[in-house]
């Protein structure tokens, strides 16, 4: 009863903060609405029985995610623009279009069978581990290849450059950045 | 189980951190069915769309900061003319 409970408190919470996150005309605060979101996801975690993931959401997302998400933010920010612009007469259709995606994937859930709650243990990070090593291990080369990917191409666009003091062609002649 | 999929329904705006809400949807949906099945491989797919994301994210903001000092400005629509 008790776990009910909580979990209603957090989703409500998340709730809360997702729509802060969209609805906030600041970025920072947006982006620090969106960090408040994925700690009490990792909170949902650790109730879901999956400490290890509430780990990795903890580390990764808070700890990496939302400290880049906070550099970009400053980085990009001019001085007399305070806030996003919203698109007003985008409003309504996207409303629309996302309430009806969320009915048909609400009605989708429901009408599935599930099998009954399974209010098993936690499940441990070695078994994670070894389930990476041996059912997934293709997966997991291939994760580690676009993180690879991944980094240098940030690295790559991140290069420093001129672009004077006009807006210029983004790219060279040999179509090389 | 609807509640989890009511975060899916944010769009729009900040690019960005609405594609972060969406998959931080995604990864609860993940972790709550292999709750339901029992197994370890749901949330092993959970590290992966964790993982998928982050890089997602360096990526994404290496091309909002290099477009950025492009233009001068963020807004999304002022990328129009890679149209033409």
């Amino acid at each position: 009863m008790t776990e009910s409970l909580l979990f209603f408190v957090l989703a409500g919470l998340i709730l809360v903060g997702a729509v802060r996150v969209v609805a906030s005309r600041d970025l920072v605060r947006a982006v620090l609405w969106l960090g408040i979101v994925l700690v009490l996801t990792a909170a949902l975690f650790l109730m879901l029985g999956a400490p290890f993931l509430a780990g990795i959401q903890l580390l990764l997302y808070t700890g990496g995610v939302i400290t880049l998400m906070l550099f970009g933010v400053m980085l990009t920010r001019r001085h007399h623009e305070i806030g996003v612009r919203i698109d007003s007469s985008r409003r309504l259709p996207a409303a629309l279009g996302s309430a009806a995606l969320f009915g048909a994937m609400a009605s989708a859930i429901f009408r599935t069978d599930l099998p009954a709650w399974s209010s098993s243990a936690p499940v441990p990070a070695i078994e994670i581990g070894r389930a990476f090593l041996t059912d997934h291990l293709v997966a997991f080369e291939v994760l580690s290849i676009l993180l690879l990917a991944a980094m240098i191409g940030a690295i790559v666009l991140g290069r420093q450059r001129d672009f004077d003091d006009e807006p210029g062609p983004l790219f060279g002649k040999d179509g090389r950045p | 189980m609807g509640i989890y999929g009511v975060l899916t329904r944010r769009n729009a705006i900040a690019l960005l951190l609405s594609a972060e809400l969406m998959i931080n949807a995604v990864t609860i949906n993940l972790v709550t069915f292999s709750r339901f099945s029992g197994g370890v491989t749901g949330q092993v797919f959970a590290v992966f769309t964790i993982a998928l994301t982050v890089a997602e994210v360096v990526v994404g903001l290496a091309i909002v900061i290099l477009f950025f000092r492009w233009r001068r400005e963020i807004a999304v629509d002022s990328g129009n003319e890679f149209r033409h």
